[in-house]
Order: structure tokens, then C-alpha cells, then sequence
């Protein structure tokens, strides 16, 4: 089992995106994450897709993939250098002091900014790796047991320009 | 510009595709394309009695002419009842476009009357699902409903019909060509990969050919034929694939499968390179997968890239049309010295034949006079025991064609796509192999048989028993026939397993039934009339026949492979019969 991503160009149409999810569900393909949005050309929009599975599975979805009429191109990132992220709001309530400052040091740390507060709630944005944003969320689950809250927009991946970086 | 309604631009549309038939059934949210059909001469509109009746009866079109089958039903439940054909056409492949009418736009949404999401429903089991919201979006969506219907590995395309857009005004204008940017099927093919191929199959010291139902689709069968007898190759057939090549040709060694023949499986078992053309390596042909063809080199080609290396690992992957791919294979190819394999082969193929004996009314008889008194003729087949014996018995040569659920396994399929047939070949014979369940699936279409003078001769093989079901609870489930007695009444005792003659009587009296709808009926219970029977059903001309026989209630299809085991490890007859 490896991570994989998949960028897939697709018709910018009613339904498309049922038909990608659901080809997934429909085929017991595990889905970690998925984006969508348009491109430069209206007419196409831009997925973003990560998953885990073995080789086999994965030559399967991209095939899967590349059959389905609404599918103009698929590209598969896993082992190309991009560049990829992730945004996540991470909200914590019922803070005291002490957690303030700790939460004031964590966001210097993992380079997060804390965009909203008030009283004992703190609202941090952090736009970061998958893996960067697991470890955060990871951190502040043990530390904030039962008061946090997190929204993830899942990522959304570009090939890089000039660098080799992940 | 002249402007025409989204009406009349469906009907010029149906003419520019050269569509002749269209199989339809109306409903309030299509009743505007009707109207337009009114009085029309040019096509033939074709009024079954349910639609899933009528798009098997499309797809039995499809198949047989090899020309795009044209649904046209109404929204809600009259699409809804297309699901089950959807699924058995788009799974083997047939080229169907089915348009479906729909609420108008504005109340989409807000749980109309007779609304049902079709799109979504359909989004899985077809190739290509659409709405059209837009009257300007007509033309070119139906343009590509019939291009993506047709081409690649055809399948099913849906079309669903907002009524406000059938009623609207908008240009009359129907284009020549299409290009859809997402869809490019494969046209030519990879001859590095077909010469890597060949270098394999030069070298092969025990080859195979295994054919599935790609180049039966792909109208290669010719072609196939000469490329067995140029290189001496052996072919084996999945039931999709049978007809690839003549059944009487001596090259041809019997169905791959859990119940193929033991020579046929043997020779996958123990073959050197398989060399595979349209088949995707279903779970029903290859036993267990991790002991199939383990020796071998695969070659496999298949138009759609996601049909190989998905059930089997390939060695040499060919992306084409079949019939692209034989033809450069003819060019290339040369006979092979393998007489010692085929020898063997032949051996396997005496030794253990699948007979089922001479004695009573077995349905090898009457499969084999049916053999016997048709040449040239289209059989279409049910689900179950009587399609498994016809894939065993039936003899396809050149000019005979089977139709069969394969993929989906439809009961209720058989005899509404021979009446599809028949509308496509009016001169050929048009028979059905159906056991008595699924005749009663859809017995209904008998009226559409009448109505349209279609003198199809149904034979249903009557064992009381939905069998294929019942023969598995006789051999892996201990006998317990759990709901697969049709004779049962509520007087029965309950766990009955024991077919006597104290049963109660079956019904319906499928000759009573027949004659009912103004066809003719047949019942058939000593072997010695089966001959008679079909002569007198060949007889009505204008009307169907049922030929009903009573066959042994226990009758199995045998060799079987046992669920689990390698393909070549068969249970090849039934225990009491062995000596």
C-alpha cells in the first residue's frame, strides 16, 4: 500500500463529479481526498485526488479513470515533484491561559497563524502539507482533548517549475 | 435558420443515424416525442408490452444486426423499468442509445410526478449517462449519444429528455461529426507490441487461442477463423465468444468456463502461451485465479485498457480492435508445428466429451435437433441451465449467431431479445433456448410477438425447477431447495426436496397461455416427438410457437468446476452416474 495523487482535468459539467466519487465507491477504491474546482479554461475543471492502494489498484483507477467519457486527462503525481497543500481551520475552545500561550508557541512552531480569537477560543489556519497538517492536528488532539474542531479542505497539488521539492 | 422543435429535431436525428426500428413505449413526459412519431413510415415503432421487454428486445436487435438499438420510453417508472436492460446490454457490450423523458427543467428537482433522477441512477451501468437542459444542446448530445454508443467498446448511452426542451423552438441543424475531447477510442494498433506477440506464439510448443466476445462484436469471426488455420492454434471460446470460429471446425476445442468442457479447460491449464482476444478474464472462466493458465505466457488484446491485467497478470498487452488486431496478425503470422499438443488436445476433447446420454427427453437432444433442423439462424438464449446447455450443445457456424446474457446473467432476457432479433432479420430463423422461470419474466411480450407477426419458436425447457439454483443447493448445499420449486403450493410440506409425482400440478399451462395470446403452443414430453414439434413450430409463419419440454426435474449441467477449485479440477458427471 502506498499514498498516491492523481490530478485529473474533466468535463466542467453538471454531475462529473458524481460520476468520479461515485466510481470510487462503486469499485471499493479507498479515497483519502478530494478537490475540485475550475480552471483557467471554464469548460474544464481541475480534481485533485489522493488515495492509498497497492500497484495493481492503482493501474486499475487510472484506467477506470481514463475510460470515463467526462475524463479528458489523468496524470498521475505520485512519484513526480509537486508542490501540494492543504488548508485546515483548527479551532480550540475552552482555553486557559496556559493553553493560549502554548497555542501562541505551536502556531511559531508549525508556522500557523491564528487569525480569530476571542474569550477561551482560538481559531487557527494552516496551510500545509497533508503530512504537516496530520501532525498538527495529531499534537493538538493530545494536548486539547475534546475541544477542538477541524475542517480540512483537502489538497490540491501543481507540478513544480524549477525545484525538486514534495 | 429554420426553426424546429426539440420534437422534430429527435425524429431528423433518428433519420440522419439511419435508425429503422426504434423500440418505444409512451408515457406522459414523452408523449411530445410521440407525436412526433405519429404517422411515421420511415421507422418502424415498435410497442412492447413493458420496457424491459423492450430494451431486451433493442438489445436483441443490436446484437443480431450489429446496428445501434433505439430505446424511447417516459420518465419515472418507465425508465426506471429500463434499469435491469441497461445493465445486461452495457455489461456485454451492446451498442444501445436509450432516451428517456423527463419532467421539465423547472420542476426537476421538487419530487414531480413520475421524476426520478435517471442520470444518477444509470451514472454506473452505462457508458455514458446525460440530461440535455438545453434545447441548443440537443443536436449535438444525441450526435454523441449514437458516436460513443457505437464506437470503442460500445455500450449503453443514456439520453434523458427534459420536456420543455422536446417542446421548445431551436435549429433544425443535426451535425455530421462530432469530437469529444475526453473520449478518443483506440484506432489503430501497437505493432511492436502484436510482432512481441507473434515472437511469443512462433516459439510456443503447446499455444491456445482464448476468444471472448470481442471479436464476435467486433465482426471478426471470418477473419479469426483464417488465423486458427493459417497457424494450426487451437481456439477455445468463453459463451460470449462462441462462434468465433465455426463450433464444427476441428480447431475448435469447446467453452472455456466453470462448466466448459474438460478438454477446453485442460488445455488452459496446461498451455504454454494464451493467446487471448476480447475476453476481460471474468471470474465465471477462470476457477481460481492464482492456479489459472500458470504456465503460460498471456497475450491478451482488448480494446479496453481496463480489461487487462485486471483479474489475470499479462505478459504482452495489446490495446486494439479486435478485428484491426487479427487482420495484422494475418499478414504475419505462420503455421505453427504443434501436432503433439493438438493431439492431445483431441485426446482430452474424445475421452472426456460432455454428453449427457441418448436416454429420455434430455435437453442435449433437443438442443442437438434444434442443431439439426436450423442452419443459418439466430438462438437466443435465457439465463441458467438452458443457456449453459445451449452454450454446450449449441453448433454456431458461419452464419448462425447465439445471443446471450452473459456478463449480467439476466433472466427474463431471452425471448424478448429474439423478438428484437427478428425485427432485425425477418428472414432468418429466430429461436429461443428459456427455462420455465424465466420465460415467465417476461411472458408478457408474447402480445408484441403476435401483434407484430413475429413467428419466433420459443422452446422452454420445463423442469419445474429454477435448476441452475437448484443443481448448486444439490451439490454444495446438502438439497436443501430453498424457493427454487415452481411447482410448490402452500399445501406443500416445507423443506420438500424430493421432486415426485405427487407434486402439484405446474402452472401456467404455458400451451394454454400461448394460445391465450393467438400463438401457437407445443408440448413435447417423449424424445421421439421433439422433431415433429420444431417442424410444426417452423411451420407458423406469422405467429410464434411455444414448445414446451418436459424435462427430467434434476437434470444438471455437468462438468462443473466446483467453486474455489482450478479450472481443471471438474466434478465431470453426477456421483450416481459414475461407475
Amino acid at each position: 500500500m502506498k499514498k498516491r495523487w492523481i490530478c485529473l482535468f474533466v468535463e466542467n459539467e453538471i454531475g462529473v463529479l458524481a460520476r468520479i466519487s461515485g466510481l470510487f465507491s462503486g469499485k471499493s477504491y479507498n479515497l483519502d481526498s478530494l478537490t475540485v474546482g475550475v480552471t483557467e479554461d471554464s469548460t474544464i475543471s481541475r480534481m485533485t485526488i489522493s488515495l492509498t492502494s497497492d500497484d495493481r489498484t492503482f493501474e486499475q483507477i487510472k484506467k477506470q479513470l481514463s475510460r470515463s467519457i467526462e475524463v479528458i486527462k489523468v496524470v498521475d503525481y505520485t512519484d513526480t515533484s509537486i508542490h501540494m497543500k492543504e488548508i485546515l481551520f483548527i479551532k480550540v475552545i475552552h482555553c486557559s491561559d496556559a493553553d493560549m500561550t502554548e497555542l501562541f508557541r505551536i502556531s511559531k512552531v508549525f508556522g500557523v497563524e491564528i487569525i480569530d480569537y476571542d474569550g477561551d477560543t482560538v481559531l487557527l489556519e494552516c496551510t500545509q502539507t497533508e503530512n504537516r497538517n496530520n501532525d498538527l492536528i495529531a499534537l493538538l488532539k493530545r494536548k486539547f482533548v475534546n475541544s477542538i474542531e477541524i475542517v480540512r479542505g483537502g489538497s490540491v497539488a501543481v507540478e513544480a517549475v524549477s525545484i525538486s521539492e514534495r | 435558420m429554420k426553426q424546429i422543435t426539440g420534437a422534430d429535431l429527435f425524429m431528423k436525428a433518428l433519420k440522419e443515424e439511419a435508425v429503422d426500428t426504434l423500440f418505444a413505449y409512451p408515457g406522459g413526459q414523452a408523449i411530445d416525442l410521440f407525436n412526433a412519431l405519429y404517422g411515421e413510415k420511415e421507422i418502424d415503432v415498435i410497442l412492447p408490452r413493458h420496457e424491459q421487454g423492450l430494451i431486451h428486445a433493442a438489445d436483441g436487435y443490436a446484437r443480431s444486426t450489429g446496428k445501434v438499438g433505439v430505446c424511447l420510453v417516459t420518465s419515472g417508472p418507465g425508465a426506471t423499468n429500463l434499469v435491469t436492460g441497461i445493465a445486461t446490454a452495457n455489461y456485454d457490450s451492446v451498442p444501445l442509445v436509450c432516451f428517456t423523458g423527463q419532467v421539465p427543467t423547472h420542476l426537476i428537482g421538487n419530487d414531480t410526478f413520475q421524476e426520478v433522477d435517471f442520470v444518477g441512477i444509470t451514472r454506473s451501468i452505462c457508458k455514458y449517462a446525460v440530461m440535455v437542459r438545453k434545447r441548443e444542446d440537443l443536436a449535438e448530445t444525441i450526435k454523441k449519444a449514437f458516436y460513443i454508443a457505437k464506437t470503442g467498446k460500445p455500450g449503453v448511452v443514456v439520453v434523458d429528455l427534459p420536456k420543455d426542451v422536446q417542446r421548445a423552438y431551436g435549429s433544425d441543424l443535426y451535425p455530421k461529426e462530432i469530437m469529444v475531447r475526453g473520449y478518443k477510442p483506440k484506432l489503430s494498433v501497437h505493432m511492436g507490441q502484436l510482432n512481441k506477440a507473434l515472437e511469443v506464439l512462433n516459439h510456443a510448443v503447446k499455444p491456445v487461442f482464448l476468444i471472448g466476445g470481442g471479436v464476435n462484436i467486433a465482426h471478426a469471426n471470418k477473419e479469426m477463423t483464417q488465423l486458427a488455420e493459417l497457424t494450426g492454434v487451437p481456439v477455445i471460446t468463453t459463451i460470449m465468444g462462441k462462434g468465433a470460429i465455426p463450433t464444427t471446425n476441428s480447431l475448435y476445442v469447446g467453452n472455456i468456463g466453470i462448466h466448459g468442457s474438460y478438454a477446453a479447460n485442460s488445455a488452459i491449464s496446461n498451455c504454454d502461451v494464451l493467446f487471448s482476444i476480447g475476453t476481460r478474464f471474468n471470474d465465471r472462466i477462470t476457477g481460481k485465479t492464482e492456479e489459472f493458465a500458470v504456465n503460460a505466457k498471456i497475450i491478451h488484446i482488448d480494446v479496453d485498457a481496463a480489461s487487462i491485467s485486471r483479474n489475470i497478470d499479462v505478459d504482452i498487452p495489446i490495446v486494439a480492435d479486435a478485428k484491426k488486431a487479427i487482420c495484422a496478425l494475418l499478414e504475419k503470422a505462420k503455421p505453427l508445428h504443434i501436432s503433439e499438443w493438438t493431439d492431445e488436445i483431441n485426446h482430452w476433447k474424445k475421452e472426456y466429451p460432455i454428453d449427457m446420454g441418448k436416454v429420455g427427453l434430455t435437453p442435449q437432444m433437443i438442443i442437438q435437433s434444434i442443431n439439426e433442423m436450423f442452419k443459418d439462424a439466430i438462438v437466443a438464449t435465457d439465463v441458467g441451465q438452458n443457456q449453459l446447455w445451449a452454450t454446450q450443445f449449441l453448433e454456431i457456424g458461419e452464419n448462425d449467431q447465439m445471443l446471450t446474457s452473459g456478463g449480467l446473467g439476466t433472466m427474463g432476457y431471452g425471448f424478448p431479445a429474439a423478438i428484437g432479433a427478428k425485427l432485425g432479420n425477418p428472414h432468418k430463423d429466430v429461436i429461443v433456448i428459456s427455462g420455465d422461470g424465466g420465460m415467465q419474466m417476461n411472458i408478457q411480450e408474447m402480445a408484441t410477438a403476435v401483434v407484430y407477426e413475429l413467428p419466433v419458436i420459443i422452446c422452454v425447457l420445463n423442469n419445474g425447477y429454477l435448476g441452475n439454483v437448484r443443481q448448486w443447493q444439490e451439490m454444495f448445499y446438502e438439497r436443501r431447495y430453498s424457493s427454487t420449486c415452481m411447482r410448490y403450493r402452500r399445501s406443500c410440506e416445507t423443506g420438500c426436496n424430493q421432486p415426485d409425482h405427487c407434486c402439484p400440478e405446474y402452472i401456467p399451462d404455458f400451451i394454454a397461455l400461448a394460445e391465450s395470446y393467438g400463438a401457437k403452443g407445443i408440448r413435447v414430453t417423449k424424445a421421439e416427438d421433439i422433431k415433429n414439434a420444431l417442424t410444426s413450430a417452423k411451420q407458423n409463419t406469422k405467429i410464434p410457437t411455444v414448445v414446451e419440454f418436459i424435462i427430467d426435474r434434476e437434470a444438471n449441467v455437468m462438468p462443473i468446476v466446483p467453486p474455489g477449485n482450478p479450472l481443471n479440477d471438474m466434478i465431470l458427471e453426477r456421483e450416481e452416474n459414475r461407475e
